[in-house]
């Protein structure tokens, strides 16, 4: 079957490995079939050493973790074996197993929010993850829970160890679980996605606290992740997993230097990177990776390898060493070399001409939306039976800009920097807003009646983040893209053929029109969301985190999707993002949100190559690159702490208690930043403006 | 940020029912979608969210055993009065209190000559009726006040569920059976009253359900369509919480049941000459010595139609539930 590898690592001391695993299979029953989740997982993971688990949603990651772990339902079926420091785990009952979990494997799981029990402080729960592998009292065990949160860097820990889950950002709550994972001096942790969830200045710190707790218990990590920039920075070792098996296999250089199975090279390609130019498409790798259901003897990845031969399809090929420890999982790596075949990239780059208003400059185009001073206010109650006001939350506190016919515009920024609020607000048509507004020319204070309501509601849609939450399950797909045009009263005759018409624009078959949503992939259906935006032929789309929810090879398809649709059909969108990466590929101009107010704004070339405000210089250099040279070398600007309590608006910039910039500052400078509120200022004739006094 | 499956957001059973269906229905059509068409042919059975509920509903033999257990009383309750040698109000002077089997009558008389056999099948039919009515009422009457509460907000919001909670106070058991008592045990107004004061608790249940639902984005996307929020609540929040009120219809028959049963076993519910199974029990009890079959008939009939209700809806949350082990084995 698969050749089981036997690394010698020629710079790793000639340790045992920790934790071995050889040819791990997991099974689940479904109606459909037994589903092969796993089929043939082996690897040695060093002390010391990290493990870079990559691969789309479906390709069994999460599960061998689990089935590491022992965590699976009882309805899985686990063969193979798991060796930990010479002892099998395959087979232990519970009893035993849970011996081992928590002191000897411990795991951080993606959502820490749900991971901690709401119901008991985190000091418990510290106490408890301390008390069950050891034989200590109380005090002890809180005494070193104290010690572990000011490990992991939460401040004031003798105080916080008494505070509750919800009271945490998601950030500190993370970083509390990676102390719940150290505090047994785990011989293996196992992060599940950990930094999925979070932003990418918290990403920045809580991979560099992983990296700490690493070298505090000298422990192996197993890094799951899908983004390559988080590999790049971390492992030491790279395992690509498709389908169910290993595909790749190889040291984290060797795999983002010559990487050998189309697959890998397809994952790397469909990453936008921060410090490529934008308006050159991505590529993406077509279609879905196939059900784990009676899969056939051939090559799983065929069906959409664009060099896939007759011999593929003819047997599984085994993973095969192709120099060193470098295994791949092709028959044809021999003629790959840097990433291409005969001299031509492996993946064709789509391409994706430029629309007709690319030709007309900014200020001669129409201005679809007009925002001027917006405010969204939301009052802060306090009591059970009789509410009274306690202080306002400042949410979106004076954001201004304007976006023209056929342009793209992103606002970026930290979860609770009010993104979204401006959206819904905008898309609530600023019932409840302040400032002023202008949607496709008409004034949103002198709009009057359902009618009008009604026709303006037409030019605006929206797409969400959430590709499940988005759609109703029990709505077929025709039912759902028919919708708006029902409600906006399109004749019935005409819905029909404008559903196909819709589904073919945005790459679907239309006979699946039937189909209820459960039955796509989450790339699948955010399209269908897209299509039901496009429906009422709006002129402007906003989009919320239209790709964060998906895959990155499949993110890919989306982008090349929403960038065609914008030059097809002179789309205007304006779109929020906290992955800056797909900003820069999709926007044409970005504005960066702090706090509820814009700290820079300008076209989107200029902001990422020249950031201005140090804010912004903090974003760009925390977004991971997907280039281990490069990730290892540079020098990250980490920001501490959280973002601060929106309930304040005092004058002043609210950059101040992260501002690494205002710490080098002399008094009097400093002075000026706490009293007077920066505006937004810039060159003359450039279009690039930023809210510092000292820049 | 909003994960894919952000756990506080949604209550397990309503995510549950989009899982289920992915798991089953949707793993057999994904098949089709996905590229891999040199792909075995999978089995072929029924791909539709019904059937895939049937299959996972028949792997748990007690809730078949239910199924069962219920269609036989059912049966009884519509045909015993045809098959039965006598009615119900029939009046038998040569048997009186006479044990199961003597006289023709196979489950006994009691002290008046009534045939105990055809008095069950008109008891069990005459409360099975006004249960599935009741229960079929308050749950449309629930599901659509609570939606409504939820979705609207606001001062109606909280009207309405000032006035759940008033309803809830009074005591509505005294009101029933004063009520009933003054209309002379009329089986039609012991429905209306007993849906009077039977859709305020579940109301409130669909509220908090619904509270969850209307934060979800395809609701929020309708209502950017300009949607009225009549039409939002009718197609958009009912048919997902559908699941949950067929489990609540089912429950509500049984405890409707009882509850008219308890009515009519004090006296108040059902009155002479109409039998309930309630009324059975009540006369039951007072020959427990003399003439137990009056008690012990209407009794295990009682406790098997409540028995295998319970045994049903436990089936059919399993079978909702993709976590169960209604999935089966690897």
């Amino acid at each position: 079957m698969t050749a089981v590898a036997n690394n010698p690592r020629t710079d790793a001391s000639d340790t045992s490995p920790v934790l071995s695993v050889r040819d791990l299979h997991v099974s689940f029953p479904s109606e459909a079939g037994r589903v092969d989740a796993v089929r043939g997982v082996s690897f040695d993971l060093r002390p010391g050493r990290t493990l870079g688990i990559v691969g789309e949603s479906g390709s069994g990651k999460s599960v061998t973790s689990l089935a590491i772990m022992g965590l699976l339902a009882k309805s899985a079926r686990v063969s193979g074996s798991i060796s930990l420091d010479g002892r099998e785990l395959v087979g232990l009952n519970e009893n035993q197993l849970s011996k081992v979990r928590g002191s000897e494997i411990s795991m951080i799981f993606q959502d820490p929010l749900s991971s901690l029990t709401p119901v008991f402080s985190i000091g418990d729960q510290l106490v408890e993850a301390i008390q069950i592998h050891r034989q200590v009292s109380k005090q002890v065990a809180w005494d070193r829970g104290i010690e572990l949160l000011r490990l992991v860097g939460i401040p004031n820990p003798a105080v916080r160890m008494k505070s509750f889950p919800h009271e945490f950002s998601g950030g500190m709550r993370q970083r509390v679980m990676i102390a719940i994972a150290i505090a047994n001096d785990p011989k293996v942790i196992i992060a599940d996605e950990p930094t999925t969830a979070l932003d990418v200045t918290i990403q920045a710190q809580v991979l560099d606290l992983l990296k700490t707790a690493q070298t505090e218990t000298g422990a192996a990590v197993i890094m799951i992740t899908h983004d390559m920039g988080v590999v790049a920075g971390t492992a030491d070792d790279v395992l690509v997993m498709y389908a169910g098996k290993p595909v790749e296999q190889a040291g984290v250089d060797e795999l983002f230097g010559n990487p050998k199975m189309p697959y890998t090279i397809g994952l790397l390609g469909a990453i936008p990177r921060p410090d490529s130019t934008s308006g050159s498409a991505l590529v993406p790798i077509e279609g879905n990776p196939p059900m784990l259901i009676n899969l056939p003897d051939a090559c799983p990845f065929a069906a959409r390898c664009p060099i896939a031969v007759d011999e593929c399809r003819t047997a599984e090929p085994p993973l095969a060493s192709v120099g060193g420890d470098h295994l791949a999982a092709c028959i044809r790596t021999h003629e790959i070399v840097d990433g291409s075949l005969d001299g031509r990239p492996v993946f064709p780059h789509p391409e994706i001409g430029e629309g007709e208003l690319a030709e007309v400059p900014r200020e001669e185009r129409r201005p679809m939306l007009v925002v001027d001073q917006l405010t969204r206010e939301f009052p802060l109650m306090k009591g059970a039976v009789l509410k009274r006001r306690v202080g306002t939350v400042y949410a979106v506190n004076g954001v201004s800009f304007d976006i023209r016919e056929g342009e793209t515009f992103a606002i970026v920024g930290e979860s609770g920097s009010g993104k979204t609020t401006t959206l819904l607000a905008i898309m609530d048509l600023a019932k409840e807003a302040g400032g002023h507004v202008e949607l496709a020319g008409v004034d949103l204070r002198t709009l009057r009646g359902a009618r009008a309501t009604r026709d303006l509601r037409r030019q605006v849609q929206i797409v969400f983040q959430d590709p499940m939450g988005a759609l109703d399950p029990r709505f077929t797909v025709r039912e759902i893209i028919a919708e708006p045009m029902r409600a906006f009263g399109t004749p019935k005759a005409r819905i029909d053929a404008r559903v196909k018409e819709l589904m073919a624009t945005v790459g679907l078959d239309p006979a699946h029109a039937d189909r209820f949503p459960g039955a796509f992939s989450g790339g699948q259906r955010q399209r269908i969301g897209i299509a039901r935006a496009l429906a009422s032929e709006p002129k402007l789309l906003v989009l919320d985190e239209p790709v964060s929810a998906l895959d990155v090879s499949i993110q890919a398809g989306v982008i090349n999707l929403l960038d065609k649709l914008k030059h097809e059909m002179g789309l205007s969108y304006l779109f929020v993002a906290h992955d800056l990466s797909v900003v820069r590929h999709l926007a044409d101009r970005v504005a960066v949100m702090y706090l509820g107010k814009f700290v820079e704004i300008g076209d989107t070339d200029r902001v990422f190559d020249h950031p201005t405000h140090p804010y912004t210089e903090a974003l760009i250099s925390a977004i991971p690159v997907p280039d281990p040279a490069v990730e290892r070398s540079r020098e990250r600007i980490l920001l501490n702490g959280d973002l601060p309590s929106p309930t304040e608006d005092r004058p002043g910039c609210r950059f101040v208690s992260r501002c690494p910039l205002y710490a080098t500052l002399p008094p009097e400078q400093q002075e000026v930043c706490t009293t007077t509120t920066p505006d937004l200022v810039g060159k003359e004739g450039v279009d690039h403006r930023h809210a510092c006094h000292h820049r | 940020m909003v994960k894919p499956t952000d756990p506080e957001v949604e209550p397990e059973t309503l995510a549950t029912i989009a899982q289920v269906e992915t798991l089953g229905g949707g793993a057999a059509e994904a098949l089709e979608t996905s590229a891999g068409a040199s792909q075995a042919a999978p089995r072929r059975r029924s791909n539709s969210k019904l059937g895939l509920y049937v299959r996972r509903f028949l792997r748990n033999y007690s809730a078949v055993a239910g199924v069962v257990i219920f269609v036989v009383i059912a049966l009884f309750g519509i045909f015993g009065s045809f098959i039965a040698p006598f009615k119900y109000e029939d009046v038998d002077f040569f048997n009186l209190q006479t044990p199961p089997g003597e006289g023709g009558h196979w489950f006994g008389t009691n002290g008046v000559g009534n045939d105990l056999f055809a008095a069950l099948a008109h008891g069990v039919q005459r409360s099975l009726v006004i249960g599935v009515v009741v229960s079929l009422a308050t749950t449309v009457i629930a599901a659509v006040i609570g939606s409504l509460a939820a979705y609207l907000g606001g001062w109606i919001e909280r009207v309405i569920l000032e006035v759940i909670h008033f309803l809830l106070v009074v005591p509505s058991f005294l009101v029933l059976a004063l009520v009933s008592n003054r209309a002379g045990g009329d089986w039609k107004m012991l429905i209306v009253v007993l849906i009077i004061f039977g859709w305020m608790f579940y109301a409130r249940v669909v509220w908090t359900m619904a509270l969850s639902l209307r934060e979800r984005e395809y609701v929020a996307a309708a209502r950017y369509m300009g949607l009225g929020p009549f039409t939002v609540v009718w197609r958009h929040i009912i048919p997902n919480i559908g699941s949950l009120l067929t489990i609540h219809f089912t429950l509500g028959v049984v405890s409707t049941i009882q509850s008219e049963t308890a009515l009519s076993f004090l006296g108040f519910g059902v009155k002479q000459p109409d039998v309930s199974l309630g009324t059975l029990i009540a006369d039951g009890i007072g020959t427990l010595n003399s003439a137990p079959w009056m008690f012990w008939f209407p009794a295990i009939t009682l406790t098997l139609l409540t028995v295998s209700m319970a045994f049903i809806a436990d089936g059919l949350r399993d079978a909702l539930d993709p976590n169960s082990a209604a999935g089966g084995h690897a």
